[in-house]
């Protein structure tokens, strides 16, 4: 896979940078993603967690291979299931845990939760409870980058349900018009909440939209690390060229909709053959047969686990937020008192 | 020397702010022609069209896109054209630009300002024509400014564009061409300080905008013809709303009364004369009242319309039954 001729990638060569190391380390992005939400689960089950918590498990070789890519001061724009994105792009599983736990130090200070992750110190500029709005904020972002010069480019994920709402369209025909340094990737896993995207998308879907509005788009399958790095790769440097790109990766959901959506819309047969497709045993196959030692990933998998849990146990024991703090960043002008109901 | 307009104070604000910070930028339909009302004439051609840009018809996007761009650091003005139209933005205001610092806790600002030419012009029906001041209000994370006289459209235009927060800039599409100003030695306006446009006695007026330049009319005709010297208070700014001036004057004249132009019903309006009321309630010797449009949409037959408008009739009238009531 490697080559160093004057090619299209930043260190010169024709083809991404896919040997042992870079695959592992994307390896273990996907199972850090797969146990920070493992471990949210089972506190949200025990009632640690609160509210609604959409679970990326299943489509975490879409973060790892597209993050891959990315450089520290490249921007993200996420959705409502936004954990992978988060920690894929440099986030502290610490912090996001607090913020999980509604605790003083989380990300969000506790006010956002698991919908408003967001990390801005690593680029990631918060994952959004309304589909599709992520859109519309990543072409502005991108869009300040070219009027300030920067060498930076924007990430905007979104799900197939998302394609369905108008910031696509104008999102899309935005980042067209005014050439924008920006990757979209349609994260489609077949579902928008409990219903068949398919069901109630009229033409051929995100792709055949962008082709329509002028944006390139690329189909992959998006459980397989290596395909999506790759593609990921060559659009990112055309992105950064200010030719605005879509990918379309193709996933499946291994969850309901939340966390506490059993998906019994969907049949079981279904649910059984994607299983087999679990992006991390396919990740964990080609390093094996890269020649690593399954042993070493077992280790691997382990010490990520116990990281997962340590963050998990000292946002249990964090301090919870004041009543003070519910009064703090809403507005520099015409800003609240703390004054509590007479 | 001619004396500033209000759609010139608009154009020299935005012009200096351009000039002063490479980070501000305007975006909306039809810059580049100057913009529906010329507030932005000249400006492509002097600032460029990566700065004064141009957009097409996406409202949701032109916002959307402006909060992008605020957390990157730029101070993005929108421009809705008319504020009816910026309610297919409205997802992108209340949920997106309203709610990102404090959902995100306080890792961004949204220094943004959407600019929403208002409020009635002549048979303009009912998709161009609403004031809609009280919605925003009720939005945490918001600041409300609406600007009555050219010298405070600029000093807050320009605090507008400075300010951290996302602010929801009404211009009354009546006031463009107007010029002139109550009181030209006061200070320059601040966002959040009201000001006593005409000083009285018999009774506060609280207003803005537009149905502030009716309430001056009114307030001649009720000194000409009856010796009445009603006090009025130009609030200038609907959040944060300055409410010493008012109180103060309220506790001294023991009546208020509010006018504007949106629907009484939930206007803000009521706001004020709920406040008023409860800090002052033993202190006024009539009932606090409201003067607003019923409600019911706008029309476009002119005898429709005017069933809607305040006008100086309908406040005279209104402030006499006051002044009659004890």
């Amino acid at each position: 896979m490697q080559g160093k001729t004057k090619g299209m990638f930043s260190d010169g060569s024709d083809s991404p940078d896919q040997s042992l190391d870079h695959v592992f380390s994307m390896y273990r992005d996907m199972v850090r993603i797969r146990a920070l939400e493992t471990v949210a689960i089972e506190a949200l089950e025990k009632g640690l967690i609160f509210g609604a918590l959409h679970p990326y498990i299943g489509q975490e070789a879409i973060a790892a291979g597209v993050c891959a890519n990315l450089r520290p001061e490249d921007v993200l724009l996420s959705t409502h299931r936004g954990h992978g994105h988060t920690l894929a792009k440099g986030a502290d599983p610490k912090r996001m845990m607090l913020e999980l736990f509604g605790r003083k130090g989380g990300y969000c200070q506790g006010k956002g939760g698991s919908m408003h992750i967001a990390d801005f110190s690593a680029g990631m500029l918060g994952a959004n409870g309304i589909v599709g709005a992520n859109i519309q904020i990543a072409v502005g972002a991108a869009h300040a980058i070219k009027l300030r010069k920067e060498d930076k480019i924007v990430v905007c994920f979104f799900g197939d349900g998302a394609i369905n709402r108008g910031p696509f369209l104008e999102g899309l025909n935005w980042a067209g018009i005014y050439g924008l340094p920006i990757l979209f990737v349609c994260e489609d896993n077949a579902f928008a909440a409990s219903t068949r995207t398919s069901t109630l998308t009229s033409g051929d879907g995100a792709d055949a939209r962008a082709k329509a509005m002028g944006i390139p788009s690329v189909v992959i399958d998006g459980n397989d690390v290596l395909e999506t790095d790759r593609t990921a790769a060559a659009l990112v440097e055309k992105a950064r060229r200010d030719q605005p790109q879509l990918m379309v990766a193709r996933t499946y959901r291994m969850y309901g909709h939340t966390a506490t959506d059993p998906g019994h819309y969907r049949p079981m047969a279904e649910v059984e053959k994607n299983r087999k497709n679990d992006p991390v045993l396919r990740c964990r196959a080609h390093l094996v047969a890269l020649g690593m030692d399954p042993e070493q990933l077992i280790c691997t998998e382990t010490d990520i686990m116990n990281e997962m849990k340590d963050a998990a146990a000292s946002a249990a024991a964090g301090a919870w937020p004041t009543p003070e703090d519910a009064y703090a960043d809403v507005q520099d002008i015409g800003s609240p008192v703390h004054r509590p109901f007479q | 020397m001619t004396e500033l307009t209000y759609v010139d104070a608009a154009h020299e604000a935005l012009h200096e702010e351009l000039t002063r910070d490479p980070d501000v930028w305007a975006i909306g339909e039809d810059l580049g022609r100057g913009g529906v009302f010329g507030q932005y004439r000249g400006l492509q051609s002097e600032f460029g069209s990566d700065r004064v840009v141009d957009a097409p018809i996406s409202e949701a996007c032109m916002l959307g896109a402006a909060v992008g761009a605020a957390m990157m650091g730029t101070r993005p003005v929108v421009e809705m054209r008319v504020s009816d139209f910026s309610l297919c933005a409205t997802d992108e205001l209340v949920n997106q630009a309203a709610k990102a610092r404090y959902m995100f806790g306080g890792q961004s600002r949204v220094p943004l300002v959407v600019r929403k030419p208002f409020g009635m012009w002549r048979s303009s029906a009912a998709q161009h024509s609403q004031s809609l001041e009280a919605w925003y209000a009720h939005i945490p994370g918001l600041v409300v400014v609406t600007p009555a006289f050219p010298r405070d459209e600029k000093a807050l235009l320009k605090a507008a564009i400075r300010c951290d927060d996302p602010v929801v800039f009404l211009e009354h599409k009546n006031l463009w061409s107007t010029s002139g100003d109550p009181g030209f030695d006061d200070p320059p306006a601040e966002i959040g300080r009201a000001r006593i446009v005409r000083k009285g006695d018999a009774l506060t007026i609280v207003s803005w905008s537009a149905a502030l330049h009716d309430c001056l009319a009114a307030a001649a005709t009720l000194a000409s013809e009856s010796s009445i010297e009603v006090e009025i208070i130009d609030l200038r700014t609907i959040w944060p709303w300055d409410l010493d001036t008012v109180l103060a004057s309220a506790h001294r004249t023991r009546r208020i009364l509010v006018v504007h132009e949106a629907v009484s019903v939930a206007g803000f309006g009521a706001e004020v004369v709920a406040t008023v009321s409860e800090r002052l309630f033993g202190r006024l010797v009539t009932p606090p009242k409201r003067l607003g449009a019923p409600r019911i949409p706008v029309s476009y037959s002119p005898t429709l319309e005017d069933q809607v408008r305040v006008n100086p009739a309908r406040i005279v009238g209104t402030v006499k039954h006051m002044l009659a009531h004890e």
